[in-house]
């Protein structure tokens, strides 16, 4: 189909679904007065029932679980898709350079740039495990607080290079590390069984609403959540840098 | 008060969005993906959400316009030798 | 007004739309796929909130206070992780695409050559 025909197609497309949804908008209600008994539900029932005073980590890891896991075996096969399909480079080429740097390729980076990483290297990691800990407490849990360890990984490659960032980052561990991370969540479901429960049923003592252990397996599924989080990211941004980084032949020689 | 402050990030969002889209430039857009992903983190805020701005202002913040980078210098890297090597099987 | 989350929601889908059919070069598309994703968003956090309520997070407040839906940001929060990186696969497909065919125009990138 040619450019145009795509363009015209699609203004009239366009053209209809607006009508379509002013016409079906309008009447309804404004979307804050939707009633929503599932609000009202969960929010009077997550520090008694559950000991967890975060709602939406209680939503995420207990009372819907089960979709959370589905969401971070999404996380899993996309991260595995991008990292066959980036490795198929790394067969291809010669060897790499000695010190693993593409000539001239990478920017030689700059001293202040260097310092700021390193003053925010240890308070990133103390941070990003401190969300990941504390995600039945307060905001955070192990979604956010494996990304923010992830860009810690990050800003070791915009300080040194990417020879730094791979003799940090060891590429074994962390695929051993994301594993664990997506299989733990399964087997601490599959732990509930022992127990004689269903499947993911919070089975751990609930102790006491405020401390960090509270809550159970939220903790435990939380730090695991977050361990495949950050691998995941991790390995993405090694796939990405290697592909980028390292010359497939040296034409110039 | 609290409704103003929605309207007028919702009115910004329509419009750091069409910048988006419109940006033929591959640095511009990057910047501009990234300012979308700060109003979006800004929404979720003022919209009672800390959770979902902490994630977003992660991931569209950093991890997002990173990768794009990434991307694009590799399908520069990767024009560049084609046409070398285009050169030197003509020459 | 009060509809002004749908509208701009129904807004960032169409633009995003529009700049994924008439875009020319495919990461410019799958930053606009990020537009249109962002609509959902809106219409999710606007669903969610309740005018006068805080966050539902009751670390410091009682119970009873009145709180905006937690399961609508439940829904969002996972979604925002996932999305980044479906964004990076879309991505390794597209370096893979300039390396067999050299060419990253989405007109341009018809055949599938095995």
């Amino acid at each position: 189909m040619s450019r145009g025909w795509r363009i015209f197609l699609f203004v009239f497309g366009a053209a209809g679904l607006a009508a379509a949804f002013a016409a079906l908008s309008l009447p309804l209600p404004g979307p804050s007065s939707l009633r929503s008994r599932y609000l009202e539900a969960i929010n009077s029932r997550t520090v008694p029932e559950r000991h967890a005073t975060d709602a939406v980590s209680a939503v995420n890891f207990d009372y819907r679980g089960f979709d959370t896991l589905g969401e971070e075996f999404i996380l899993f096969v996309s991260v595995s898709g991008a990292m066959v399909l980036l490795r198929e480079g790394r067969e291809q080429h010669g060897k790499l350079l000695p010190d693993g740097m593409a000539r001239g390729r990478e920017v030689a980076g700059s001293d202040a740039v260097r310092l700021w990483v390193l003053a925010m290297l240890a308070p990133k990691i103390l941070f990003g495990l401190y969300v990941v800990t504390h995600g039945q407490l307060t905001p955070g849990g192990g979604f956010q607080g494996g990304v923010i360890l992830a860009t810690a990984a990050f800003i070791l490659y915009l300080g040194d290079g990417f020879d730094c960032f791979r003799r940090v980052v060891p590429h074994g561990l962390v695929e051993i590390g994301e594993a664990m991370g997506a299989g733990g969540y399964v087997a601490i479901g599959l732990l509930a069984f022992l127990s004689g429960r269903e499947f993911l049923t919070n089975f751990l003592p609930l102790g006491r609403p405020g401390q960090v252990t509270a809550a159970g397996t939220m903790p435990v599924i939380s730090l695991l959540t977050g361990l495949e989080v950050t691998a995941g990211f991790t390995l993405l941004m090694f796939s990405f840098l290697q592909e980028t980084l390292t010359p497939k032949e040296d034409i110039d020689e | 008060m609290v409704e103003v402050l929605q309207a007028a990030i919702l009115i910004l969002l329509a419009a750091a969005g069409t910048g988006v889209v419109l940006t033929r430039d591959h640095g511009q857009q990057v910047i501009g993906v990234s300012f979308f992903g700060f109003l979006l983190t800004l929404l979720f805020t003022v919209y009672q959400a800390p959770d979902v701005a902490l994630s977003e202002i992660v991931v569209g913040a950093v991890a997002l316009p990173l990768m794009v980078l990434l991307a694009h210098a590799s399908t520069e890297r990767h024009g560049r030798e084609q046409r070398r090597r285009r050169e030197h099987s003509q020459s | 007004m009060t509809h002004l989350p749908y509208f701009v929601a129904a807004y960032l889908l169409l633009m995003g739309l529009y700049g994924v059919t008439t875009s020319r070069n495919l990461i410019h598309l799958i930053l606009c796929l990020t537009v249109v994703q962002a609509a959902t968003y809106v219409v999710l956090a606007a669903v969610g909130y309740r005018p006068g309520a805080t966050a539902p997070i009751f670390a410091d407040i009682s119970t009873h206070r009145p709180a905006v839906d937690p399961v609508v940001q439940a829904l969002m929060l996972t979604d925002i992780v996932v999305e980044a990186t479906v964004v990076a696969l879309l991505l390794a497909i597209t370096v893979q695409i300039k390396k067999r065919t050299g060419d990253v125009d989405p007109d341009r990138v018809d055949e599938f050559k095995g």
